[in-house]
């Protein structure tokens, strides 16, 4: 069953990419789709057989790769809880994401392709987790990364995107070359990259050192933080986090899938995995925990300030990642696993609400041209309102257990890093619920204020033509800057609507709709059904060994104070009542914040400068090294070699072209000195 | 008494006065092919010389035949040089120079 | 003691005749200087009793090849009063390598180093026949495959000299004998029959 689950995705994947246009877009789209369908089923039997049932983990080997003296890769199926829970994310919300591109691609040329590479993605990624070794791991691993390249620059026939995805891939690179050193490592160490076999060894070498440059170095720290750069680069945490905005350049059911609930928590699920490692090293654990609140805070603050609808939700993204690193860094696998679950509901409801917006919008992605949606989307807008509801942690959301379990871990963990990750962490819920609920007040509430758009002007001349007459005509007697042009404040009062321009959106078909119930229901209610199964003191029968559980941190779970578990709703009503009033009531305040602190303003939408700083550093570094080298090729070794030998060979000749005067008496000189010499070579012989 | 390296001697001066003529001439292409007749010359006076010494006639019969190819070369030779006559108009040896590389 | 003499006026003649050959000035003097040291070249040769070959010496390279030399010169019409007298530049350095050749030949000729092995010769003279006959004696006989091949290479010589200066020349009027044989009557006469007193035109 676990291989008609994995292979589906990818009987469908080439289908539909080698079919392409020779079967039509029906035909790809419906093979993908119940295809990935299938597989969600069978993903949720799987969940409940492995997962919820307590049943046995099994190892399902398919063939052997390569078989060299120590190293054995073979390409097997490891199932356990883990694999279950991961296994229900990434085909349930695969499925929805297919079901949802039929509307939102519905207008696209290249939709065989689009679903193909859907597809792959999803097949490459259950490679990932159902990997049975770090080989396969790392196969599905880059697998993720490809798909993610051809996703984001699906468009290619855009720049941006194009740059996008070439630096999505290369800053993944980076990562990758981390974690290829780890495997390295840890087979080097292990003599094996079996998974199991490593992490029954693996507290047996807790403690062993090797010498790198004289200085003793811990074994399992470093082949723990170069396995974490991989999960890093990955899971765009901070350091490696440049490319995640950027990718928002794919279309929205990529950002959805890809960007929000599977391909980003790969790293989460890969530290969870190796969890039994991470425990043997405290160093790792703290540089975790630490690079995770980091990142928390770093996108958090950075949300508060975009205007663009998807990066809002990127950079959420990349900040819930951070909570489930400290999450894992602190010890509680069960609550960073638990927290992946929820999130990837409801980020994944938010990303195609959004997607819905921009899609009834006509394409247009910046806030400042929203307002007033609520009226005319009511469903996207209730849909919306309850992922932004989990997201921020509302009571008995799924998003309240998980970052309750979260915070609370933290503080229980006790250290010194634990503590810290917790002040963040619960900063960072403040910092969250103030920029969720602003995207929701700026989108959905206060009056329409789209006029001012290009993407809008273009929709309301090119559709909506007795409209835009009266737009016109209601524009010139109240208005002074009707339909189209570059104002982008809501005009005076007028006939028609303030500010639309004379178009109005509406919902999106019901192919978009459905998986927004869907996952609404999922993001609602998961949290409530499953908490104590992941989380809890029983929580052991559920992972049973697939990830570390702390007992001791459990019960220390248990026991924390009152004001720590109180912490998240207090950050919550903080938030929500900032945006209330910054977006709600005195719209003006946000401008006048950004005019009085403007260099902390420019610093935050400058993202703290962290792609100027790489500009600078890695790139500029690059090319000057390159110019260097070349230069030095060039000047040096062409000059010594081709180049020379043949300026050489063309002096030379030009020489040896003088002796050809053409004169014969010349020749003859030539000859009689020839002969004279060769004379009087032999001659002395004679006399010997 | 005259014996065998008085002719060899002769000989020698002989094959050297050729030789010397070959290129110290810029005048007239003729005076090389004459010079070549003189190397024969003396060349068949030391197989001659060796042969009378020897008393072996192999060396009279190679200079026969010696002087047969000499002289069907030195036809060939004139005849060459008349049709270059014909071409350039001159056989001054320094105009000769048309294979300069 | 006349052998001697005879011997030294030979010589001496040949290396004037030979010098003078080359230094002569007058192309036409060349040649008969160079007739000159022909002659006493063979006169040599009958010193040394190859009789024979001195007198190949005077009908074939005097008779033939000389007076060749003289109608090419007297044919290329060579203007005498341009010939330039003098010498090339490599003059010195020419006469130095001559000097040392010169000198080695006679090193090694004139020094008697190796002496004329008296063991059992190729073609010993036979007592009772003429030069002339032991020669023929010889060529017909053990170097007759020498003998065609001289043969060929004369034959060579005299097809390629007349094939490289032949030039066509135009207006020549030939016989074709095959034409003329294959004549008809009737393309030859014509019958015109004419009044008496009147001309006929053709």
């Amino acid at each position: 069953m676990i291989q008609l689950l994995v292979f589906l995705p990818l009987a469908a994947a080439l289908v539909a990419g080698l079919g392409n246009r020779t079967i039509g877009d029906v035909a790809a789209k419906s093979v993908t789709t119940v295809a990935l369908f299938f597989s969600a089923a069978l993903s949720w039997v799987v969940f409940a057989d492995t997962g919820l049932g307590h049943g046995a983990a099994y190892t399902l080997p398919v063939l052997d790769w390569i078989d060299s003296g120590d190293l054995h890769i073979a390409w097997a199926f490891k199932v356990d809880a883990l694999t279950s829970v991961m296994l229900v994310v990434i085909t349930t919300v695969s499925a929805l994401v297919h079901l949802y591109s039929w509307g939102y691609m519905a207008e696209d040329p290249d939709q065989p392709r689009f679903f193909a590479y859907l597809s792959l993605f999803t097949f490459a990624m259950l490679m990932l987790v159902t990997a049975d070794n770090l080989v396969q791991m790392f196969f599905g691993w880059e697998g993720v990364g490809l798909a993610s390249y051809l996703l984001i620059g699906f468009w290619y026939y855009k720049p941006s995107a194009n740059a996008a995805a070439i630096k999505a891939f290369v800053v993944n690179r980076v990562g990758d070359f981390g974690f290829s050193l780890g495997i390295f490592g840890t087979f080097l160490v292990f003599k094996t990259v079996k998974l199991d076999a490593i992490l029954a060894a693996a507290p047996g070498m807790a403690g062993a050192t090797f010498h790198f440059l004289g200085a003793p170095v811990d074994v399992m720290t470093c082949l723990c933080l170069l396995l974490f750069v991989g999960a890093m680069g990955k899971s765009a945490q901070l350091g490696l986090h440049t490319w995640l905005p950027d990718a928002m350049e794919g279309p929205t059911p990529v950002s959805a899938l890809i960007h929000a609930a599977t391909m980003v928590t790969a790293g989460v699920f890969m530290v969870c995995r190796l969890s039994p490692m991470f425990e043997t090293s405290a160093t790792a654990l703290t540089v975790v925990t630490y690079v995770g609140a980091a990142t928390a805070l770093f996108a958090a603050t950075v949300a508060c300030v975009q205007t663009d609808i998807k990066r809002v939700i990127a950079y959420s993204t990349c900040s819930q990642l951070g909570y489930m690193f400290f999450a894992a860094g602190s010890g509680a696998y069960g609550a960073a696993m638990f927290h992946l679950f929820t999130h990837a509901f409801f980020k994944a409801l938010l990303f195609l609400g959004a997607g819905a917006v921009i899609h009834s919008m006509h394409h247009e992605q910046d806030m400042r041209y929203y307002g007033g949606l609520r009226r005319s989307l009511p469903l996207t807008f209730a849909a919306m309102t309850i992922g932004t509801l989990s997201l921020t942690g509302f009571f008995f959301t799924s998003g309240y257990y998980s970052k309750d379990a979260i915070l609370e871990a933290a503080f229980a963990r006790g250290t010194t890093a634990g503590v810290v990750a917790f002040v963040v962490g619960a900063f960072v819920a403040f910092l969250t619920s103030f920029y969720s609920w602003r995207l929701a007040f700026l989108t959905f509430f206060s009056e329409p204020r789209w006029a001012g758009s290009e993407h809008i002007a273009h929709a309301a001349h090119g559709h909506d033509s007795p409209e835009a007459d009266a737009a016109h005509a209601g524009g010139t007697e109240g208005t002074n800057d009707s339909a189209g042009m570059e104002h982008d404040h809501a005009p005076v009062a007028a006939q028609v609507p303030t500010g639309t321009g004379g178009y109005h959106p509406h919902e999106s078909p019901w192919t978009m709709l459905l998986p927004l119930g869907v996952l609404s229901v999922g993001a609602l209610l998961a949290g409530f059904v499953f908490h104590d199964t992941f989380l809890g003191p029983d929580a052991n029968a559920f992972w049973r060994g697939s990830a570390f559980v702390h007992r001791d941190l459990a019960e220390a779970m248990e026991r924390v104070p009152g004001w720590v578990v109180w912490t998240p709703g207090v950050a919550f009503f903080l938030g929500l009542a900032l945006a209330a009033q910054n977006y709600l009531r005195d719209v003006a305040a946000p401008q006048r914040f950004a005019d009085t602190f403007r260099g902390l303003y420019a610093f935050l939408v400058h993202k703290w400068y962290f792609d100027e700083l790489y500009q600078l550093v890695f790139i500029r570094g690059a090319i000057g090294a390159g110019r260097l080298f070349w230069s030095g090729d060039r000047n040096v070794i062409d000059r010594f070699g081709p180049d020379g030998v043949t300026t050489l060979v063309g002096n030379t000749a030009v020489v040896a072209k003088r002796f050809q005067s053409g004169y014969l008496y010349t020749y003859a000189l030539m000859m009689l000195v020839g002969v004279a010499a060769a004379a009087t070579w032999f001659v002395p012989r004679l006399f010997q | 008494m005259i014996g065998l390296g008085h002719y060899l001697a002769v000989g020698a001066i002989l094959f050297v006065i050729g030789v010397l003529g070959i290129f110290i001439n810029r005048k007239n292409v003729i005076i090389i092919l004459m010079s070549i007749e003189l190397i024969l010359l003396a060349v068949n006076i030391n197989l001659v010389a060796f042969s009378s010494f020897a008393h072996d006639l192999v060396g009279q019969v190679f200079a026969m035949f010696v002087l047969t190819v000499a002289a069907g070369e030195a036809a060939i030779g004139l005849a060459i040089l008349v049709v270059y006559f014909r071409n350039r108009g001159t056989i001054t040896v320094d105009d000769i120079n048309q294979m300069k590389g | 003691m006349i052998a001697t003499l005879a011997f030294y006026l030979f010589a001496g003649f040949v290396v004037l005749g030979a010098a003078m050959t080359i230094l002569s000035k007058n192309p036409v003097h060349s040649v008969l200087w160079l007739i000159l040291a022909f002659f006493n070249a063979a006169g040599l040769f009958v010193l040394l009793g190859a009789e024979f070959l001195a007198m190949i010496l005077v009908i074939v390279y005097v008779g033939a090849v000389a007076v060749l030399f003289l109608f090419v010169v007297m044919m290329l019409d060579v203007d005498f009063a341009r010939l330039r007298a003098g010498f090339s530049r490599y003059l010195p350095l020419g006469l130095g390598l001559a000097v040392v050749l010169l000198a080695e030949l006679l090193l090694v000729l004139g020094g008697g180093r190796f002496g004329i092995t008296t063991g059992p010769s190729h073609a010993p003279v036979l007592a009772g026949m003429t030069n002339t006959q032991a020669l023929g004696s010889l060529i017909y006989t053990r170097y007759v495959f020498i003998f065609q091949a001289a043969g060929m290479v004369l034959l060579t010589a005299m097809i390629g000299a007349i094939v490289l200066t032949h030039r066509q020349r135009g207006g020549i009027k030939r016989q074709n004998i095959d034409a003329q044989v294959a004549r008809t009557p009737e393309s030859a006469i014509t019958t015109v029959h004419a009044a008496s007193g009147e001309g006929v035109t053709l």
